[in-house]
């Protein structure tokens, strides 16, 4: 068992090695760096101002040494300036560079600085994670139980009434992407011209300081910027929703294909000839050997809800990670951009992890054998 | 002239598809007719669900090929006076003899919305399908031999497989549809390599079935090599001399990473379905007759496999029409003027609260899209599973 | 919950003319027609018949689990004077796990993977009775014991996969005792086992039904396993009981055409290729939806007579001196029973030609790691060991053994899909021993090929008959050109006796048997010389078996093919071969001509094996020798000898020499092989185990 998980460790390291390497490959492209430059210092640069402005801010080594640099393995650059001035990765401006230290990358905790936000990469990060963790809490805790609930219920009886209309219901979220599930949120629900709202103004449970719903002239709120500070039922419920809809379809059918081939086997059918009640056969013999398989999905589900978490920043612009991610690709922003892969392609290698020694502890075959 | 009320609005759609109506009431009628002798295709009109499915997509590329004579306006072209006219406005000053409704309204800068969602589904299904079948064609080439022979062959194919797959998709397109990862020329070399795979996979498949017999061999591996290396040199480096086979470089990025995206994918099937059918004794058999690793993979593995892969094209074509919105939702690859679904989106919710059919019309379509690729998806899991 | 007011002199399961049908979307199939049976306290009723004759629906129609499909259309199922038809889902709730319990085919399948033996167990007391979870796992613990499993306190407290299967059948078994049920329903229950673990299980049953006085209703399509634990049987086919009544009267005095049949079909001792062949049953069983009109069995039937018994359907018709003997034939009165089998062709012995397989001290190591996980210390399974033996053109040689004993890798390496580890394996004199197939020549491989046993699993299900053969010849460079490899084709399907329009059939459309044919014609391709065998007709029917092996036999007659025929069942054998060697965890324990094998002396495991194979045959008396214990793993065999384990002579060599030494191979008489450390003269006092009484 240990050994199992020391390689199964082994092989993430090597995965997450190889990920950062392309992500780093990627973003610092020789056409990514010009961009930078112009930006950085000036739009109107000649060609040969911007290389040696790469030059001098240490873009021209070989890509694998900027690479260990940005880990932090490898020391990082120092050159002399024209003018005596010494500059370096890891020398502060106006610092004195003695005092710097040699190594300067992740593995010290320096993730570099946002160009665009103008701060440092980790705090940023770690702001925009807070709000982010807030969205996948909620999202988790709805989509979960409700999921695996729809799912054991329509696969607990194949082909009854319950399961042809649940399972309709998870065929067509799953076909509703979340740019596509949130439009229709918000026309439905948060706009004032069309949808529910206009009814509920029109009624007078909405628009009126009286009214049942508040003041508001949309039943819920079409951004949730202002969830940012103050979490309420109106600002959250659409974003949460319309990242949950699309995974709740998914595990509902996963857990329903799996509880149907539950239900089907030797097993259940000598547990029913024992006189075990339906009931019972659900909740005791089917239920623990139908979750496993779900269980993998849930946790595979990351790197989809990861994707879901971008767009819903961007359409209700919650300034979660998401939303940072899609500022840092758009504007170019090498360092922020790196900081935001580190981090997605770690929850994502973590929750493999989990999915794979979960599912062997799950598993009384694999585990005991 | 007066605004159209909502009925008037679906009488009158419903007209402007007329074209597509006509195509649908053909096949059913030909595909009913003759379904004992169709094959899986047949039996999908045993399946309600099947044929629902069936009819949604069907009317989807009906209407992309029909697209031309569907639309009422140009869908570049910007009627003033009639920014974010609500359905079924009537044109502030029509030419002579048009059309002289807007009959899903117009978006914020004045364009048609019904047009445009009609010319998307152009856009979507040229590109989806086609996107889809390379990323077949990749997965299979490579899963057939990781599965069936396993191994180090197998363990490093699936750590790459699996290193794709850790990527959030999002991620990976925002590093991928980039115009300065045009400019270095690596969507060019990706081609390069991803479009190899179909030539090589056509070359083994028949040259496993027909070395015995080498005059039909030479035939159709040649046939296979001519036409394969003309679309291959026009489509990965636009040097076909010709000029039929190209695309533009652009759309080859976008194109290059939905394939890159769905590839492991599909190579994780396959390998997954070898490793069960290898053991069956008619794969002994092909053993014990001497057969080659390719005739045993390409003629006895993988026609067996074909049920699972029928269903899991079906579900990926949907997959990749996702995709492609995402990635118009976030302006990539494709040309701001473009009247795909995604990007018609991401240029309507901007006013949604306010505004809310320009997006409203291409997110419905591209649902509606998906949701039949889903059903006839499982129509033809269930159908496929009654043999 | 039982009705007090049951006479116990009274049946206790009475089935009235029940009929069952299930119903597709397109119509409505009847599976079961008009059945009636009656069994009485503490008798065991056997219920025998072909795949698809509708005994396994018979036994859900009484535990009222027939699925969605399936209903009761017509008759009554009384259990203890109560209709079971017409209770409501509560009221068999109670009855079901209490009074009647059931154990099935496969015993991995029937127990939850995910919960302890001893909570599968308690739950039954729990449910039934209202015990106490303490008491419950109490009971459950003796009654562990009682069915003589070892060490019950570990074994309850185990998850199922960790027990092999002979254990798990005797926890189903467990299981099904739990509430002390006045009827078990056993539905093959020792089916997917191997024949030594069988005869265990099946001494288990006799005697656990003596002790708690359970009446049992026994599944089977093995007539001689319920020879063994049956007082009564009754013959199904195609839906229907043909014939019922006790078993020593329908054994001798059958009064059914399709009994008769069965019987001349299965190999009994007695029977020989040559001068006694099988006799096959003509024809295919009818499809549900395809019966005849009239009697079902008519169209395969020796003494059909056109306008009578096609005329209206056949009741069951009782026979005058018999004990409740019953049969369905309008004719049984007329029929000389004892009439001896007309025009019974005798054929002439093949002549065995001169040596073309030669193995010499084969060995066949896998390296396995050691856990689950791919961690840990890698393992080497011996798979072969020692392997020597030549085969001579023309002959048949059969390789006899249990799961586990290596007679599979054995064949895998004489193909070449794997190399041997050590030895030599001389092919017409050319040695292949490291030869993989891909680098063998056309000839080495055409002349040695496979006849494989899962008949569903042999053919290409998306090609067409035709073009799977023609495949083999082209590969086989026969034929110069298209033409004349199809019409080597259609030449091949004449030779295994099919219709040629089957060349256009995709594999579906064909039935069991006939696939197994298509798979003899593949082998034959390209005049194939050795060809091995593996248990190419243990799933079939009996009925369709005895067709399949004569086939074999007139096509190793006709060319003069050396026949390798892996198998573990004896009685076919027995019938079929000339020399046998009988393996047991890689080692070949023995190894003579069939009389020299079936015949004392014997090696241990051999003795125990032929006296675990149960025959359908009053006048045969065995010596009952039960194992103790299961197979041992080929991952971890015991030192010394490998039968040690379960070895019943065990005792008889001094020094546990047993324990330490692997047993020299002792030659006797006529060049008849053992491998034991017994000594000549504890050999020579063996008995037979099977004995015929005289007639």
């Amino acid at each position: 068992m240990l050994m199992f998980i020391l390689r199964r460790l082994g092989v993430m390291m090597l995965t997450a090695f190889a990920l950062t390497f392309i992500v780093f490959s990627l973003t610092n492209l020789q056409p990514n760096l010009e961009k930078l430059a112009k930006s950085e210092a000036s739009v109107r640069m000649t060609d040969d101002q911007v290389v040696s402005w790469i030059a001098n801010n240490g873009f021209d080594t070989p890509m694998i040494s900027r690479y260990g640099q940005w880990l932090g393995v490898v020391p990082g650059w120092v050159k002399t300036m024209e003018d005596g001035e010494v500059r370096g990765r890891c020398i502060e401006k106006g610092a004195d560079p003695a005092a710097a230290p040699v190594r300067c990358g992740l593995l010290q905790g320096d993730w570099g600085v946002s160009t665009v936000f103008k701060k440092p990469v980790s705090q940023i990060l770690g702001r925009s994670l807070g709000q982010t963790g807030w969205l996948m809490l909620a999202v988790m805790l709805v989509m979960v139980p409700t999921a695996l609930i729809l799912g054991v219920l329509s696969g607990m009886r194949e082909g009854s009434r319950t399961d042809r209309v649940l399972s309709t219901g998870a065929i067509i979220t799953t076909a509703t992407p979340e740019y596509v599930s949130g439009v229709i949120f918000i026309a439905l629900f948060a706009s004032a011209t069309v949808g529910v709202s206009p009814l509920l103004v029109h009624l007078g449970l909405l628009g009126s300081p009286d009214a049942l719903f508040g003041a508001r002239k949309t039943l819920f709120m079409g951004t949730a910027t202002s969830a940012m500070d103050h979490i309420t039922f109106w600002n959250f419920a659409l974003p949460v929703m319309t990242i949950a809809l699309y995974g709740i379809g998914y595990i509902a059918r996963m857990t329903r294909a799996s509880m149907t081939e539950v239900m089907t086997a030797q097993y259940i059918r000598t547990a029913r000839l024992k006189g075990v009640s339906f009931r019972q056969v659900v909740m005791k013999h089917a239920l623990r050997n139908a979750l496993i398989a779900p269980f993998t999905v849930i946790m595979l589900q990351f790197p989809w809800l990861l994707n879901g978490v971008v767009i819903v920043e961007t359409l209700f612009n919650y300034k979660g990670f998401g939303w940072t991610l899609v500022q840092a690709a758009t504007n170019n922003d090498i360092e922020m951009l790196l900081g935001c892969s580190v981090v997605a392609v770690f929850v994502v290698l973590v929750t493999q992890l989990i999915s794979d020694v979960g599912y062997v502890f799950l598993n009384p075959r694999i585990r005991l054998a | 002239m007066d605004t159209l009320s909502w009925f008037q609005i679906i009488a009158a759609m419903a007209g402007r598809f007329l074209p597509v109506w006509v195509a649908l009431v053909v096949t059913y009628t030909l595909s009913i007719t003759f379904k004992r002798r169709l094959g899986l295709y047949g039996k999908l009109f045993d399946s309600p669900v099947g044929m629902i499915g069936f009819g949604v997509v069907m009317f989807w590329v009906f209407t992309a090929i029909f697209a031309n004579w569907i639309i009422t306006m140009d869908p570049l072209a910007q009627f003033s006076g009639s920014k974010n006219a609500v359905p079924g406005s009537a044109l502030k000053a029509p030419d002579e003899g048009a059309y002289g409704y807007l009959l899903l309204g117009a978006d914020h800068v004045a364009r048609d919305v019904f047009s445009r969602m009609v010319m998307g589904s152009r856009v979507v299904l040229q590109i989806a399908p086609a996107a889809t079948v390379f990323a077949f064609m990749v997965g299979i080439t490579l899963g057939l031999p990781a599965g069936y022979f396993g191994g180090k062959l197998d363990t490093g194919l699936s750590f790459l497989a699996n290193l794709v797959l850790a990527f959030p998709v999002i991620l990976l397109f925002y590093l991928l549809v980039t115009p300065e990862i045009v400019k270095t020329g690596i969507p060019t070399w990706f081609a390069a390599i991803l479009f190899v795979f179909p030539i090589v996979f056509f070359v083994i498949l028949f040259n496993s079935r027909f070395f015995t017999n080498p005059a039909k061999r030479n035939l159709y591996v040649g046939a296979v090599l001519v036409i394969g290396i003309w679309a291959y040199s026009g489509l990965a480096f636009n040097l076909d001399p010709l000029g039929i086979w190209s695309m533009d470089p652009n759309l080859l990025n976008v194109f290059v990473s939905v394939v890159f995206v769905n590839s492991p994918g599909v190579f994780r099937i396959v390998r997954g379905m070898v490793m069960d059918i290898k053991t069956r004794d008619y794969v002994a058999a092909g053993q014990t007759r001497g057969e080659g690793p390719w005739y045993i993979m390409l003629w006895e593995i993988l026609p067996n496999a074909r049920g699972p892969l029928i269903v899991d094209f079906c579900l990926r074509i949907g997959y990749t029409t996702i995709l492609l919105g995402t990635l118009g939702f976030f302006g990539l690859g494709v040309s701001p003027e473009s009247p795909d679904w995604g990007s018609t989106i991401d240029d309507g919710r901007k006013l949604l609260s306010m505004v809310p059919h320009p997006a409203l019309a291409p997110a419905l379509a591209l649902m509606s899209l998906v949701l039949g690729l889903n059903l006839l998806a499982d129509g033809l899991r269930e159908e496929s599973l009654k043999d | 919950m039982t009705s007090t007011d049951w006479d116990p002199s009274k049946p206790i399961l009475e089935i009235e003319n029940l009929s069952i049908s299930f119903f597709t979307r397109l119509r409505e199939i009847p599976a079961v027609m008009d059945f009636s049976c009656t069994v009485m306290p503490g008798e065991a009723m056997g219920l025998v018949g072909e795949s698809g004759c509708g005994k396994s629906t018979v036994a859900l129609a009484v535990m009222r689990d027939l699925g969605k499909n399936g209903r009761i259309v017509g008759g009554k199922i009384k259990f203890k004077g109560r209709d079971l038809t017409t209770m409501s889902e509560e009221e068999l709730r109670h009855i079901r796990g209490s009074e009647i319990a059931m154990i099935y085919q496969e015993p991995m399948a029937s127990l939850n993977p995910a919960m302890k033996i001893g909570a599968q167990l308690a739950e039954v007391p729990m449910i039934h009775q209202g015990m106490s979870k303490h008491d419950a796992w109490e009971l459950a613990r003796q009654i562990v014991a009682d069915v003589r499993l070892p060490d019950p306190d570990r074994i309850i407290n185990a998850y199922p996969h960790q027990l092999s299967g002979g254990q798990q059948q005797r926890i189903v078994i467990a299981m099904a005792l739990m509430s002390k049920p006045a009827l078990l329903i056993l539905d093959e229950p020792t089916t997917a086992l191997d024949v030594t673990v069988e005869a265990g299980i099946v001494d288990l049953v006799k005697d656990l039904g003596h002790k708690y006085g359970t009446s049992m209703l026994f599944i089977s399509h093995n007539l001689g396993l319920v020879m063994d634990v049956c007082d009564r049987l009754c013959v199904m086919y195609s839906g229907e009981a043909v014939e019922t009544g006790n078993v020593v009267q329908v054994f001798d005095k059958m009064r059914h055409p399709y009994t008769q049949a069965l019987f001349r079909s299965i190999p009994l001792p007695g029977a020989d290729k040559n001068s006694r062949p099988l006799v096959a049953i003509p024809g295919n069983f009818p499809l549900p939806h395809e019966r005849p009109q009239g009697c079902n069995f008519g169209p395969r039937c020796d003494y059909f007579q056109q306008g009578r018994c096609n005329a209206a359907d056949i009741p069951m018709d009782t026979v005058p001196e018999g004990d409740r003997h019953q049969t369905r034939c309008l004719k049984w009165a007329e029929i000389d029973w004892d009439a001896p089998l007309k025009a019974r062709v005798t054929k002439e012995k093949a002549k065995i030609g001169k040596v073309v397989l030669k193995m010499e001290d084969l060995r066949k190591y896998y390296s396995v790691s050691g856990s689950a996980f791919g961690g840990g210390m890698k393992k080497v399974v011996k798979a072969n060991e020692t392997l020597s033996f030549e085969a001579h053109e023309g002959e048949t040689l059969a390789i006899v053994g249990e799961s586990g004993c290596g007679k599979s890798t054995f064949a895998k390496v004489l193909m070449g899909l794997e190399t041997a580890t050590s030895g030599s394996i001389m092919l017409f004199d050319e040695n292949v021993e490291s030869t993989p197939i891909t680098k063998r020549n056309v000839d080495t491989v055409s002349s040695v090929q496979m006849v494989f046993q899962n008949p569903f699993d042999t053919l290409n299900p998306s090609m067409t008959v035709g073009r799977q053969i023609i495949r083999a010849l082209e590969i086989f460079k026969q034929g110069k050109s298209d033409e004349e490899r199809h019409a080597r084709m259609l030449e091949l399907l004449d030779l295994v006796k099919l219709p040629r329009a089957f060349a256009e059939r995709m594999p579906r459309q064909l039935s069991g048997g006939q696939k197994q044919r298509v798979g003899i014609a593949r082998a034959f391709a390209g005049g194939a010389k050795v060809v091995v065998a593996d248990e190419p007709v243990s799933a079939l029917d009996v009925s369709v078996q005895a067709a399949v092996t004569d086939l074999l036999m007139d096509i190793q007659r006709e060319n003069g093919t050396t026949l390798l025929f892996i198998s573990h069942d004896l009685s076919i054998v027995r019938y079929l071969s000339d020399r046998v060697m009988v393996m047991y965890l890689g080692h070949v324990v023995e190894m003579g001509t069939t009389d020299q094998v079936f015949q004392p002396p014997y090696h241990p495991y051999t003795e125990a094996l032929l006296s675990a194979v149960p025959i359908a045959d009053t006048k045969v008396e065995r010596k009952r020798i039960v194992l103790e214990g299961d197979i041992p793993s080929a991952v971890n065999p015991p030192p010394g000898c490998p039968f040690q384990t379960r070895c019943r002579w065990k005792s008889q060599v001094p020094g546990g020499l047993c324990d330490r030494e692997m047993p020299p191979v002792q030659v006797l008489e006529g060049g008849h092989q053992i491998k034991c450390h017994l000594s000549a003269d504890i050999l020579a006092r063996m008995e037979p185990v099977i004995k015929i009484a005289a007639e």
